[in-house]
């Protein structure tokens, strides 16, 4: 379960408009099932587009999503469902906590689904673990939490429905170094643990080098590239080329190549390289 | 050079209300900015790195402490209106988020708007707004309407408002987090730009390591209290302090730091890859 799959998708802002925009042009790709998968392009390159696509919230103009073989717009009148199916954290998640207490605001979407009180409880409280929300800030305002406890609420408000499918649109902007690590960390192990796929958004080229399996690459409403982040950070050149980077070390390992040292250019995280060069710390990620 | 900004042993709190008690975001904190220098300001959220930038650019006054702008002390008894407008006019900042900062629907507007609100008179207006988006390198965009631009771009417009008021000073709070890595390159260049052409000086404060190498400065803060205060090279080359305090340090350095673990013989302050390459390579030929 948790395979989605696009066929020949197309979207179009603004149809028939003088400003109209072709957001998605003829898009075919499977994300494959229990992986962590990170999507990358500029903006403005279709990313956040292709996000909303996923779990209906907007319908392509041409072309299919498939859920686990199944068009998800077969019968519209049941796109509630795939919602549940495939839960989507919207950046900045922390805005969208409403509730009276963090208990009731977690419990809000499997509610919605109609799940016993029984089974309320068993998801806020699984949820809630896995996210990292401590027990005592249940009965709390979660208007009265900090920054980082705000997000990992909002994510276990999307994690208690048990997705199949968990998309992330930039799940640590704006957190330094060390709250970045923590929530993504808390991601993949959910995503090991649950078997979940993840599809995560992101700018940080070294985030999705470190935390992903497999990288998808957008550019002016195509997908340009597709492949492990070793695959596709090696192509460096076509990478700057469409407004994005690479991590700082990948570039390293390219300037090492003309200096004569070729520890190879599919290098994406620090401990690579140093395994490379002097089999230091092992491989990770 | 003379310092255009500072602070003495300044102390803030948050009041809490009935049950929650004050919290201390700042103690004791001192420093001084010469004028046209280039600060970057570390941190892990929570560490009192934007209580600080309020303090600065007075949105908020310290509870103690001493806070000097241009020489003139903001925090003295009998200091007046007048003169704390006045210092205000010499600091300005740049937030975040590109889309709260904009008000106006077309570029030029939104670039008056701040000049406006100052009453200048509406050529010399004109004059600054032409200026300026020549600066950020977007008159081309002059009567483009905002929505339509890029986050990078819109952060751009957002310098240019401050510019086009003739603030010396500019701090910039996070103003690249939520920009795609073209974006972030875009306003970095900017920024840099304007601190070696104009003069302006800057304070930025960021959350990627890569930003703050860029900068003469580096101020590292963790629980409200500087607690690193060099040049980058200085900051960065003591890796396993920022690492405690919740940080990180550039890749480059990172590399070179296993490298030394490993037994090489390297230095740490290198953050160009080009540089670092090097660095390894005779490294590697030496151990040889």
């Amino acid at each position: 379960m948790g395979k989605i799959e696009l066929q020949n998708i197309t979207y179009v802002y603004g149809k028939g408009a003088p400003y109209e925009i072709k957001a998605l042009d003829d898009v075919s790709l499977t994300f494959e099932e229990g992986k962590i998968i990170g999507l990358i392009g500029h903006t403005g390159s279709g990313k956040s587009t292709l996000v909303q696509l996923l779990n209906g919230l907007i319908r392509p103009d041409a072309g299919k999503v498939l859920l686990d073989g199944k068009d998800i717009w077969q019968e519209p009148k049941k796109i509630r469902d795939v919602r549940f199916k495939v839960g989507l954290v919207m950046q900045y998640p922390e805005y969208q906590l409403f509730d009276e207490t963090v208990w009731k605001d977690i419990a809000f979407g499997p509610r919605n689904m109609g799940m016993s009180d029984e089974e309320v409880k068993k998801a806020v409280t699984e949820a809630a673990s896995f996210a990292g929300v401590k027990e005592k800030h249940f009965n709390k305002s979660p208007f009265d939490l900090s920054g980082g406890q705000k997000r990992r609420a909002a994510l276990a408000g999307v994690i208690a429905m048990r997705p199949s499918v968990l998309v992330l649109d930039e799940p640590a902007a704006g957190l330094d170094p060390g709250a970045r690590r923590r929530i993504l960390t808390r991601i993949k192990d959910y995503q090991r643990q649950s078997g979940t796929t993840v599809i995560i958004v992101s700018h940080s080229m070294e985030d999705m080098a470190m935390y992903c399996d497999s990288v998808v690459v957008m550019n002016h409403g195509k997908v340009t590239m597709t492949g492990t982040p070793a695959q596709v950070f090696s192509r460096a050149d076509e990478l700057i080329a469409q407004g994005l980077d690479v991590p700082a070390i990948t570039k390293v390992a390219r300037a090492l190549k003309d200096e004569g040292v070729d520890i190879g250019l599919d290098i994406y995280t620090v401990n690579f390289a140093a395994h490379r060069l002097f089999g230091g710390d092992g491989i990770e990620g | 050079m003379s310092a255009i900004i500072k602070a003495e042993h300044l102390s803030f709190a948050y009041q809490g209300d009935e049950d929650t008690a004050p919290v201390q975001a700042l103690k004791d904190v001192s420093f001084e900015i010469e004028e046209g220098s280039f600060v970057a300001i570390l941190g892990h959220n929570g560490c009192g790195k934007s209580t600080l930038a309020k303090l600065l650019c007075m949105i908020l006054s310290p509870d103690e402490g001493r806070l000097y702008i241009n020489g003139r002390d903001m925090t003295a008894e009998n200091i007046e209106e007048k003169d704390v407008y006045d210092a205000r006019r010499r600091v300005g900042m740049v937030f975040q988020n590109p889309d709260n900062q904009l008000v106006a629907t077309i570029v030029e507007e939104d670039v008056a708007f701040g000049c406006e609100n100052l009453g200048i008179p509406s050529e010399k207006i004109r004059r600054r707004v032409d200026e300026a988006l020549e600066t950020v390198g977007m008159t081309k965009y002059a009567r483009h309407a905002t929505h339509r631009l890029s986050g990078g771009q819109k952060q751009r417009i957002a310098i240019a408002g401050v510019l086009a008021m003739r603030r010396k000073c500019i701090i910039f709070d996070e103003s690249t987090a939520m920009l795609d890595p073209g974006g972030r390159k875009e306003v970095m260049d900017t920024i840099c730009r304007l601190n070696r052409e104009e003069g302006i000086t800057v304070i930025h404060i960021t959350h990627y390591m890569n930003e703050a190498t860029m900068a003469d400065r580096v101020l590292v803060m963790n629980e409200g209290s500087v607690i690193m205060d060099g040049t980058p090279s200085e900051v960065f080359s003591r890796a396993d302090e920022l690492w405690a305090a919740g940080l990180d340090v550039p890749q480059t350095t990172e590399l070179l730091w296993k490298m030394k673990e490993a037994g090489y013989n390297v230095r740490l302050d290198i953050f160009d890859p080009e540089e670092c390459a090097m660095e390894i390579a005779r490294a590697i030929s030496e151990k040889r």
